[in-house]
């Protein structure tokens, strides 16, 4: 073997390396990736039996449930984002690493929304029928919680980031993300209340993507930002 | 090939106590350098420092006589670190464990150095089980098997020892020693005693007592 | 310039300049509170619509903002802190982020006590209301991280990283407020929101958010400079300014 080799796979393979471990990872420990959509479902089955089963008064208030609910079920399994990576030591492996961390970060973020945020937003519609969620919203709910879910995990991510080197960081995560989550969380709510109304849903989702942009474009860095300082202790 | 980092003035401070001040260190290819000192005197803080983790320190460090800030990236690609822990996923086979490893230092993608890597740490034969499956001296070497996997002149390695057996920590023993002869550069913590060698170097760290004054 | 702001940055030169600054500012902060709230209490005219209600914007709104100015002051600090590591930054983000809760929530505060006459509860989900009150919890959420860590240097990285991403936040954060309130409320009054005031009430409100500022600078260079002994308590000038060293 020899000494040195000049690093020649680009940010690329890693980037892939990356998605494919955590991927693998995730669907070995595959209760994780359920826990969050038991939770959201039976935070959902609450809400009749806490408030009444009047089927008109679940209509009206649905969309605000079904959005709170996925947005807090996302939020439960932020905290293990970086946490079994810091724990085992491969955390300090990939802030060494000469590629990219924001990349890398974003291949891990990219990850948890995958098997979070997207099987929450395919199986909202779902909850939606025990909810009695007029008909017409169904798509735009499912739709805007792909969207918003994409958000939430991105500055989730600075959260976890931030605490990842905390031993108690799970409550003061949610401390931390809930108000920054407040933007994504009214236009996605609006977007199913608008469908609901007949309006046009394309200025909600519009801004949904808006938000997902500036969360894309600055969230990296972050989370980058967080992790490096995680590290130190 | 040039391999030289240096500190400068280097102090830590930690709850307003100095791990260490002062301190300035060179260390060059062909080198084992051990750093001692007993615990808490800030072995591993130094290790992290040098590794270009931690940023919270006073002093400056070199890479190749440059500041380290701008060349940042160049000395990743020439580092190896293996902390504490080991960085082996319990989920992950050694295998998976390793092929990740190769992808992040830019290595291509091949399976069969895979094998011998791990089969030069003794683990032949454990390629397919999951880590969390192997006992802490297995999944250290798994983590040892990214000296064989990787090829960085400089490494960075704090307590490589812990669990491993007697054959594996002179193999281990050897294998530091090989790597300064080919003019690599170690720098190592452990409390196992290396053999005396013209290569190797002791740092010793105080106990660090002294109220941090300036 | 550089020389200047990297000698502001040494808590010795800081502590010996804020020694000459701080009473100005308390002082001025002094005379423009009481002045702006005696005209604003007693002299300035009652609102054509709210009686004397209104006058509460007196407090309210130089409240309101300051907590904003707070927050965007930490993130500025933090920005100053990452960038060019000077620690003084840093020690003034923390010492201003309790005020900035405080000031979010006396204008929390002040807000529901005028909702009482105006609205006849002491909480609607007015838009400024709202912000404010997720304000709130975003100075709630820097305070903790701060306090969370064990090690002082990551703190502060910690904080002022969430204060930038927090400041970023604000406006996303309020203009989606403003969206939502107006999608959910007919226009009912808010606070603030009034057509052009008089003189005679303006002035006195300007009088009182100077004086308000001038108390948080104040505050805040009291504050840095006995975190600045308390951080370099064992540094040689200290000790010789508490007379151990001659």
């Amino acid at each position: 073997m020899p000494l040195f080799r000049e690093p020649e796979g680009g940010a690329g393979v890693a980037i892939r390396a990356t998605l494919k471990r955590d991927l693998v990872l995730m669907m070995r420990r595959r209760s994780e990736v359920l826990n969050p959509l038991v939770f959201f479902a039976l935070v959902i089955t609450l809400f009749p039996i806490g408030i009444s089963p009047d089927p008109e008064l679940l209509a009206t208030i649905a969309p605000g449930l079904l959005w709170v609910a996925a947005l807090l079920a996302a939020l439960l399994s932020l905290d293990s984002l970086f946490r079994s990576d810091y724990d085992d030591g491969s955390l300090e492996q990939l802030l060494l690493s000469p590629q990219p961390l924001p990349a890398l970060a974003l291949a891990k973020v990219a990850v948890h929304w995958l098997l979070t945020g997207l099987p929450l937003a395919l199986m909202a519609p779902l909850l939606g029928i025990l909810l009695s969620l007029p008909a017409g919203s169904y798509a735009v709910l499912a739709l805007s919680l792909a969207l918003g879910s994409a958000s939430l995990s991105l500055i989730g991510a600075i959260g976890a980031a931030l605490t990842v080197g905390l031993s108690r960081g799970g409550v003061l995560l949610s401390l931390l993300v809930l108000p920054l989550y407040i933007p994504v969380l009214i236009f996605g709510a609006g977007a199913v209340q608008a469908a609901i109304l007949g309006d046009g849903v394309s200025a909600h989702l519009a801004i949904l993507g808006a938000l997902l942009a500036v969360a894309l474009s600055l969230a990296p860095w972050a989370i980058a930002a967080s992790l490096r300082i995680s590290i130190n202790g | 090939m040039s391999l030289r980092l240096q500190a400068r003035k280097l102090a830590c401070e930690r709850d307003d106590r100095w791990l260490f001040r002062d301190l300035d260190l060179d260390i060059h290819a062909g080198e084992i350098v051990r750093v001692e000192g007993p615990n808490g005197s800030g072995k591993t803080t130094l290790l992290k420092i040098l590794s270009g983790q931690l940023a919270d320190f006073q002093g400056e460090l070199y890479w190749n006589d440059h500041p380290m800030r701008r060349t940042r990236q160049d000395f990743l690609a020439n580092l190896l670190y293996l902390g504490h822990a080991p960085g082996v996923k319990a989920a992950l086979t050694p295998l998976e464990n390793l092929a990740w490893y190769q992808a992040l230092a830019g290595e291509p993608d091949d399976e069969a150095a895979r094998f011998s890597a791990l089969s030069a740490v003794g683990l032949a034969g454990f390629e397919d089980l999951p880590a969390g499956q192997l006992s802490a001296g297995q999944q250290r070497r798994v983590a040892l098997a990214r000296l064989e996997l990787i090829p960085r002149p400089l490494w960075v390695l704090d307590e490589p020892f812990t669990a491993i057996d007697r054959d594996g920590v002179a193999a281990l023993e050897g294998r530091l020693a090989a790597h300064a002869r080919r003019g690599g550069c170690v720098l190592v913590t452990t409390h196992h005693e290396l053999a005396d060698s013209p290569a190797l170097r002791r740092i010793r760290l105080g106990q660090g007592g002294d109220d941090a004054t300036l | 310039m550089w020389a200047f702001i990297h000698k502001l940055g040494s808590p010795k030169w800081f502590y010996a300049i804020s020694t000459r600054l701080q009473p100005w500012f308390w002082g001025a902060a002094a005379v423009l509170i009481l002045v702006g709230s005696a005209w604003g209490l007693a002299f300035a005219p009652a609102d054509y619509q709210q009686g004397n209600s209104f006058r509460i914007i007196y407090v309210h709104v130089p409240a309101a903002f300051l907590a904003q100015s707070i927050f965007v002051s930490m993130a500025v600090a933090g920005v100053i802190f990452m960038v060019w590591k000077i620690k003084i930054a840093d020690m003034a983000a923390a010492m201003m982020a309790p005020l900035g809760a405080a000031m979010t929530f006396v204008a929390l505060f002040s807000g529901a006590v005028w909702g009482v006459p105006t609205w006849g509860t002491w909480w609607m989900w007015d838009a400024r209301l709202t912000s404010m009150l997720i304000l709130l919890f975003l100075y709630f959420g820097v305070i903790a991280l701060r306090g969370a860590f064990s090690s002082r240097d990551s703190a502060s990285r910690a904080a002022s990283v969430l204060a930038m991403v927090g400041v970023i936040n604000i406006p996303i954060i309020k203009y989606s407020v403003d969206w939502w309130y107006t999608l959910h409320q007919p226009a009912t009054f808010s606070v603030t929101s009034r057509p052009a005031m008089p003189v005679e009430m303006w002035a006195p409100l300007l009088i009182m958010v100077l004086g308000f500022y001038s108390f948080f600078i104040a505050v805040t260079l009291m504050r840095t400079r006995s975190e600045i002994l308390r951080r370099e308590a064992s540094k040689r000038w200290v000790r010789e300014l508490a007379g151990e060293v001659s």
